[in-house]
């Protein structure tokens, strides 16, 4: 079990814990806005983009190369930024907290 | 009766996949405070279309894994779920909505996001060979898995060799089912890409063990010791446990057309996804539009138009209308392969090939240039190219084409922009 706490562009803030799946599925089933996982999953829209709070970002580690290219897609891409389809949910991930990068 | 009062009100959305869903939320967001209905005749909850090909049909997760919002995303929206209703007619003037059970529904404003169906092209027994079967819908698949459920050593034939049919071809493949593919073209994705990507897609199915056979009419489907059969012109036959068709889509403009709105190669719309009815919307795979970027009018079928015509019809309906401006971009997985495409090829008189060295599974790219403009990138395992791809189409950038096709020369936006 993990909980994992999102905060919006609007500064709404939603703790949501789960114990399978991916961070974005979880942000999508609890309605963040922000996150919208247009491409299902598959890292191919980098719309579910959030900046890993600094101190999380060793919990969650760094994105993979496809990854990494598709963020580069956005001009709001920064040293901690991921996207949550690539993350999967697992207790090591439980307290982080990410900002939603749109 | 109507179900709605006469002062509220009301945006019906006819279609409730990606579009329809996306547009729905779309109106939330813009400020819509009156009625939202989504109506489908699919009686499941709304759903991603692009895994039935793919992880859907490999797994057996269920439909709950590809939902494209929870129940409570809707209740929470204050967006009616109207699910397994068929809308019949639309009654322009009384602004009415007749359904198959009899009822009719009222709206203000009214969203076509109605989609395609699967051509089923008229070949002698196809409507009644059973196990023939077409993959559009959960339901689709749901028969396409129980026809090839173990025990192993199913079959089965794609026809056509299309998106849809290389990556349930994949899929099945992966699920031990011995797949043979037939494409009446001379290459597999003919309608869609270069013969260069073409041919790297036949290679990677030979290699998984597909049969890829091209240039191949069929001519009839039979059934042969209770089981599906396909004939060719040339006389072969291919024996199957499902046989999926695959050969492209037909736009469902039936109420559109009998509504008396415009229809060119699809229900036609303006730059704010409005039809020749100023209060009714048509979005995604449906539509025929203009595409600023490429100055023509297109009909595209993918999950970015519908999302981005479904935020632009929310947003015109919002009373915040914004002109329709995307890059169009799709993709494709099948085996390990990760296909991104970004543009519209069409048109195109020049294209440069970049292969990165070598690696397993390959990394390459395929930019189309009309001159010197860059019309689209296909990447294959290469989402830099397509990242970098979207940005020189966005900026209209001039490419370096020397530099581009050299592998030893870095992928970078500074390196390949004039």
């Amino acid at each position: 079990m993990a909980k994992i706490t999102f905060i919006t562009q609007d500064n709404d803030t939603i703790t949501a814990e789960a114990t399978t799946g991916t961070v974005m599925e979880l942000a999508v089933d609890n309605g963040v806005q922000g996150i919208d996982g247009d491409c299902g999953g598959v890292c191919s829209c980098a719309t579910c983009h959030v900046h890993v709070r600094p101190e999380d970002f060793e919990k969650t580690g760094g994105p993979n190369d496809i990854e990494k290219d598709m963020l580069e897609l956005d001009d709001e891409v920064s040293e901690y930024s991921r996207l949550t389809c690539q993350l999967d949910v697992s207790e090591a991930l439980d307290g982080i907290i990410l900002k939603v990068a749109h | 009766m109507a179900y709605s009062s006469e002062q509220e009100a009301v945006c019906v959305i006819v279609g409730a996949s990606h579009g329809g869903v996306n547009s729905a939320f779309a109106l939330r967001k813009e400020g819509w405070t009156g009625r939202i209905i989504l109506v489908d005749k699919d009686d499941a909850l709304p759903y991603h279309r692009p895994p039935l090909s793919k992880a859907f049909l490999t797994s057996d997760d269920g439909i709950n894994s590809i939902l494209l919002k929870p129940e409570s995303a809707y209740h929470n929206n204050n967006i009616e779920l109207m699910l397994g209703v068929t809308v019949a007619s639309i009654d322009r003037g009384r602004k009415t909505l007749l359904l198959d059970n009899g009822e009719t529904l009222a709206y203000s404003k009214l969203i076509l996001a109605v989609g395609a169906s699967p051509i089923i092209p008229p070949i002698q027994g196809i409507d009644t060979t059973a196990a023939v079967l077409p993959l559009r819908t959960a339901t689709d698949v749901h028969h396409i898995k129980a026809a090839v459920a173990p025990p192993q050593g199913k079959r089965a034939v794609v026809i056509g060799g299309g998106y849809i049919g290389l990556e349930a071809a994949a899929s099945l493949t992966q699920m031990g089912v011995s797949v043979t593919v037939i494409e009446r073209e001379d290459r597999v994705l003919a309608r869609v890409t270069s013969p260069e990507l073409s041919t790297f897609f036949e290679q990677l199915h030979r290699d998984n063990n597909v049969t890829i056979q091209t240039q191949k009419n069929v001519v009839s489907l039979g059934e042969v010791d209770g089981s599906p059969c396909v004939m060719c012109e040339d006389g072969e036959e291919y024996q199957a446990d499902v046989v999926i068709i695959g050969v492209g889509i037909v736009v469902n403009i039936e109420l559109a057309e009998e509504a008396g709105l415009d229809i060119e190669n699809g229900i036609a719309v303006d730059a704010h996804a409005r039809t020749s009815d100023p209060d009714i919307y048509a979005i995604g795979d449906c539509t025929f539009h203009h595409n600023p970027r490429y100055d023509r009018k297109v009909r595209l079928e993918s999950v970015q138009n519908a999302i981005d015509q479904g935020k632009i019809a929310a947003a015109a309906i919002a009373g915040k209308p914004r002109n329709y401006d995307s890059i169009p971009w799709f993709w494709s997985d099948q085996y390990d392969v990760k296909l991104q495409i970004v543009g519209l090829s069409a048109g195109y008189d020049n294209i440069v090939t970049r292969t990165e060295g070598e690696s397993s599974p390959p990394r390459l790219s395929v930019w189309y240039f009309r001159g010197e403009q860059l019309l689209s990138v296909d990447a294959v395992n290469q989402p830099k190219a397509y990242v970098i791809g979207t940005k020189l189409i966005k900026e209209g950038r001039p490419v370096n084409k020397e530099t581009l096709a050299n592998p030893s020369e870095e992928l970078s936006l500074s390196n390949l922009a004039v």
